[in-house]
């Protein structure tokens, strides 16, 4: 009986091994046979390794997701920037007169789809002046250039209380110079976003 | 000081005569000439009697002799002709320094003028105008200019209320205007009641200073209104333009009527109307699909005659138009000339021109054609020039 007493000695002495590499895990089963307990200790540290992995995955998926939200985002805003600049767009006149040019409709046009693909979209528009004309008329006219924009725009199904206008005369010109290239370049209406203005979609 | 006065009084050929520290002065415009002694001049003889056949024989028809007697200046009109003293100006100066010298001594030689041929002259007025934004006045002879607007908005229009002592000018900033009323001196200014919601620009005071007319530019164009500003009240729209724009008013003397611009031939043109907004009709006759735009129309103080500028082959030229024919004459032709604005004498006029290069302002007497620069700088515009501003002066006849 006293080897026997010997081998129980022997298997405690490797339970208590086991116990410990169970990772300081107070094993309860002391009275387990070592072959279990090592088979046991295999599983754990398999199941260690499987959630590692797992863990893993569904980060590398989670920075995928943000990474294609990021692009999706670049995406959209590289297309906000784009319907921005489109709407931001110039149209310009011929001296001393407020009427829309034909070359300036399809401008126009563009700008009365953004307008109806963004119904929370507001802007201002104002109408600009050469040196040429006189100092105060120009006033009243860049006031009529920033109307018939308004009107275009109206007419074409777009609220009027959408649509703010401001007349700068000359005070502001956009190029300075002497000549009629400077001149043509500041007879112009500008168009700027006052509200809704972000996050804009294509027509 | 008195000689340029009375040499840009454009009356008189002044005449300098030798001799002394002296400043003699005497002139041709017709009949007429003048010479003026300068302050203690040396002369022989006793005060109150000159050589009138030395000042006959040099073509002079007044001679003026200004002497300081204690802190009073005695100003001595002599009419050669008829060899004896004109008129006997008493006048207390302030001291050289004081900020009012120049306008007192200007005052002394509009006297004088008035004693030698009858008419008042326009040494004691100034002339506001825009330059960078900001208003300025100067004096007629082109010195003390002086910052006068405080704001840091753009400014434009400046015009002088009949009295002198008061302009309305518009301020602009983010494509709106408001019109402000501002103390000549103590620069106290206020807000026109009403303005600003839109674009509000060229004030123009009634002769009584009691209407304040000006244009406002709103979605249906740009309208002629009126506002009583004694009590900020009654804001009154004289023209209903729809399809064409109103603006630029400006009244005549006697406040019956108001010139302004229409557009409702097709380009701007002179247009008037009583100043009730009643019997709209044109003023400045014009050839239609020849003749160019037109605009920035001013009355002249005696009312017979409205000043503007004319687009002429695609620049600027000053006309006239005289009220009682309805005729029109061009008065410039060299460079871009524009925004005419009356001296008190209804014979002088400020404008703008580029003439020398860049715009500045210039000043044309209408009877003799003879044209000065008033002030050398790059810039200026919408010049407004003042009634005449009276201070209390003494005088003897």
């Amino acid at each position: 009986m006293k080897s026997v007493s010997l081998l129980l000695a022997l298997g405690l002495g490797a339970a208590v091994i086991a116990a410990a590499a169970c990772g300081g895990n107070p094993a309860p089963q002391n009275t387990t046979p070592a072959v279990d307990t090592a088979a046991e200790n295999q599983r754990m540290r398999d199941s260690i390794a499987a959630a590692q992995a797992e863990r893993e995955r569904q980060e590398r998926e989670a920075a995928d997701r943000a990474a294609r939200q990021r692009e999706a985002d670049a995406a959209a805003g590289r297309a906000s920037e784009e319907v921005r600049n489109t709407l931001a767009s110039m149209i310009h006149f011929d001296y001393d007169k407020s009427n829309i040019r034909s070359d300036d409709m399809g401008t126009l046009d563009q700008k009365v789809a953004i307008l109806q693909a963004n119904p929370e979209l507001r802007i201002r528009i104002g109408g600009h002046c050469d040196e040429r004309g006189s100092d105060e008329y120009n006033l009243a006219l860049g006031n009529r250039r920033a109307q018939s924009a308004k009107q275009y725009l109206v007419s074409h199904g777009i609220d009027a209380s959408r649509i703010e206008t401001q007349s700068w005369g000359e005070e502001k010109p956009l190029v300075d110079g002497h000549d009629e290239s400077a001149w043509s370049q500041n007879r112009r209406d500008e168009f700027e976003i006052t509200g809704g203005g972000d996050n804009l979609k294509h027509p | 000081m008195v000689a340029r006065d009375l040499d840009y009084s454009d009356r008189f050929e002044v005449i300098t005569l030798p001799g002394g520290d002296s400043i003699r002065l005497a002139g041709t415009t017709g009949p007429r000439r003048a010479s003026a002694g300068g302050t203690a001049a040396p002369r022989g003889g006793t005060q109150g009697s000159l050589n009138y056949p030395l000042y006959q024989a040099l073509g002079a028809d007044f001679a003026l002799d200004i002497t300081a007697a204690g802190d009073t200046t005695l100003a001595t009109l002599h009419d050669i002709a008829g060899a004896g003293i004109r008129r006997t100006l008493r006048v207390r100066l302030p001291r050289s320094s004081d900020p009012d010298f120049r306008q007192a001594v200007h005052r002394l030689a509009d006297q004088a003028l008035q004693a030698a041929i009858g008419t008042p002259g326009i040494a004691a007025t100034r002339i506001l105008f825009v330059k960078d934004g900001k208003v300025y006045q100067i004096d007629q002879d082109g010195a003390d200019q002086k910052l006068v607007s405080s704001s840091d908005r753009k400014a434009m229009s400046p015009a002088w209320a009949s009295d002198g002592r008061h302009f309305a000018y518009m301020e602009f900033q983010a494509g709106k205007g408001w019109l402000y009323l501002q103390e000549m001196g103590g620069g106290k200014r206020t807000a026109v009641s009403t303005t600003g919601s839109a674009l509000d620009f060229t004030p123009a005071f009634s002769p009584d200073g009691q209407t304040l007319a000006f244009s406002r530019a709103t979605e249906e164009g740009t309208d002629v209104y009126t506002i009583n500003i004694k009590d900020n009240c009654c804001l009154r729209r004289l023209t209903v333009g729809r399809f064409s724009d109103n603006l630029s008013p400006t009244f005549s003397p006697d406040g019956q009527r108001i010139a302004f611009v229409s557009t409702r031939p097709g380009l701007p043109q002179i247009y008037v109307m009583a100043a009730d907004g009643t019997d709209q009709q044109l003023f400045a006759p014009f050839d239609y699909g020849v003749t160019g735009a037109s605009n920035a129309p001013e009355w002249s103080p005696d009312g017979q005659s409205v000043a503007f500028h004319r687009d002429v082959a695609g620049t600027l030229q000053v006309f006239v138009l005289d009220v009682r024919t309805r005729t029109v004459r061009q008065l410039t032709s060299v460079g871009r000339n524009e925004d005419p604005t009356w001296a008190p004498d209804s014979r002088h006029l400020a404008f703008v021109s580029d003439r020398s290069g860049y715009r500045q302002l210039w000043i044309i007497d209408l009877d003799t054609g003879r044209i000065r620069p008033l002030l050398q700088q790059s810039g200026a515009r919408l010049p407004a020039w003042s009634p005449r501003l009276s201070e209390a002066t003494s005088s003897t006849p």
